[in-house]
């Protein structure tokens, strides 16, 4: 079904480093997070404080590690109803909107 | 004397009966998420003639009707309960009743508004003249835990009938005496999503996110306890990513069938609803979240989950398959049919408006503008069990 799972599987692991320097661009950073509040938002919340999905807020992520948090918005958490998002997003989509996740979200 | 009274009276008259008297049967409300508002609309004119904020956070939000049609009961998603008069176009009050809602329900005779509840988990009752808290059920599954609510639904004799996510069960309380609940529990299965309840009262379904299939109880033999029907419809085949869940209620009953979404397959599912044995399936354009019937049970209008939410399909129900598949606007959140189907009003959060569609000729009627509209609620509501 999702033949590059194993492809991201191993860039999750091996490109944090290059991450930073790929920041999407201005534009696409108002879809990212217009996609966060509104499609991630119809679980987690418009605000990110939670509803069917857990909270999203700074202080419900701090603890957890940055990788687990990428993994899981690429490739989902089965058993749960977290989908694997890697058909609409590239790592490093992923990795800036789990950097604003962990501070403050843009509204 | 008498005479200066009466033509003071008759001034007096004339100048409150100005605003002209109407009737409230033919009003409804388009909830704009992102700004906790709402838009007051008229369903004859096509029009909307009030805008009210000040709800709170609106992500989810949800609507009931006092019996009357007057009053609108919002529940929001940071558990704020907002009651609203369409005649006069304020709230009436507000109150937050919880940490974080989904949604809420009305008793049959309107007097009792139950709010339900993810934190922390449960219903909560309150009175619907005064939205005094009369009592609360805490969704406590096993000890310590507590269980999300999902798919509150009224059914007769002032039942409600909801599902607990992590509980993986059906609760099913009577609030004949509305301060002591009485409570009864019923396994459902792996993750309930949402539930309904049939248009006739008897019947309470919850959906199954965690496993193929739909829990089942007959609220009228309550003692023959909850059963699964379409068990296995996926048969083993590997499920689509579901990006937004599904949504069930009454709607989903049309000409003694039901017709549901299935989950993590891109089809709706036809039961017949006497025997509840699946009796078909019609492929659709994308993973269904409203699977709603118009009125008279003709057609079945489908809307979907991302990426395909600007997707609109429509089954009609003799031929048994879409007969129009379109896509009206981008983002298509909700839907509601005016009271007798002739009209359907689809909220296009991404195009900021509400747009009107013939159900016969699939003609665009009209537009209303609104900011990331997502659920729309008609007066139509307050006389039907399960909405």
């Amino acid at each position: 079904m999702y033949p590059n799972k194993l492809i991201v599987g191993a860039l999750v692991t091996a490109a944090a480093a290059n991450a930073l320097a790929a920041d999407p661009s201005p534009e696409r950073q108002k879809e990212l997070v217009r996609l966060v509040r509104q499609d991630c938002g119809s679980c987690h919340g418009m605000t990110l404080a939670g509803g069917l999905g857990s909270p999203l807020l700074p202080a419900n992520l701090k603890d957890k590690p940055v990788e687990g948090l990428v993994s899981t918005i690429l490739l989902g958490r089965p058993g749960t109803a977290m989908p694997p998002w890697d058909r609409f997003l590239n790592e490093a989509e992923v990795r800036w909107m789990v950097d604003k996740l962990l501070t403050e979200f843009p509204r | 004397m008498r005479l200066l009274v009466i033509a003071v009276l008759s001034f007096f008259i004339a100048g409150c009966a100005s605003p002209q008297l109407r009737g409230t049967g033919d009003l409804g409300l388009i909830i704009e998420r992102a700004t906790g508002q709402v838009t007051l609309v008229n369903t004859t004119s096509k029009s909307a003639y009030a805008r009210i904020g000040g709800l709170g956070d609106l992500s989810h939000a949800s609507a009931v009707y006092s019996r009357d049609g007057r009053y609108a009961f919002v529940f929001g998603r940071d558990g704020g309960l907002t009651k609203i008069d369409l005649l006069e176009a304020r709230i009436v009050k507000r109150i937050i009743q919880s940490g974080n809602a989904i949604g809420g329900s009305i008793s049959q005779d309107g007097r009792i508004v139950v709010a339900q509840n993810y934190t922390p988990g449960g219903i909560k009752a309150f009175d619907a003249e005064t939205l005094e808290l009369l009592s609360e059920v805490p969704t406590e599954y096993a000890p310590g835990k507590f269980s999300k609510v999902v798919g509150l639904a009224d059914a007769p004799g002032n039942v409600f009938a909801y599902a607990l996510f992590e509980g993986g069960e059906i609760w099913v309380s009577d609030f004949s005496d509305p301060r002591h609940p009485a409570t009864t529990r019923f396994p459902a299965g792996n993750q309930p999503y949402d539930g309904l309840v049939t248009p006739d009262g008897r019947y309470y379904l919850a959906g199954l996110f965690g496993e193929d299939g739909i829990a089942l109880v007959d609220l009228w033999q309550l003692e023959k306890g909850s059963r699964k029907i379409l068990e296995n419809y996926g048969r083993g085949q590997e499920k689509l990513p579901v990006f937004k869940m599904p949504h069930l209620r009454g709607w989903s009953l049309a000409q003694g069938k039901a017709y549901l979404p299935a989950i993590g397959r891109h089809e709706v599912l036809v039961v017949d609803a006497t025997t509840w044995k699946e009796i078909g399936r019609i492929p659709v354009r994308g993973q269904p979240v409203f699977v709603m019937a118009r009125p008279d049970g003709r057609q079945v209008w489908v809307n979907f989950a991302f990426p395909d939410n600007g997707k609109v399909d429509v089954i009609d129900t003799l031929a048994g398959k879409v007969v129009r598949a379109f896509e009206p606007g981008k983002g298509i959140l909700h839907l509601e049919f005016a009271p007798r189907g002739e009209n359907v009003w689809l909220s296009a959060r991404d195009d900021n408006k509400v747009i009107i569609v013939d159900t016969t000729s699939f003609k665009t009627l009209g537009e209303i503008a609104a900011d990331n509209p997502s659920g729309i609620f008609f007066t139509s509501r307050a006389h039907r069990t399960g909405f």
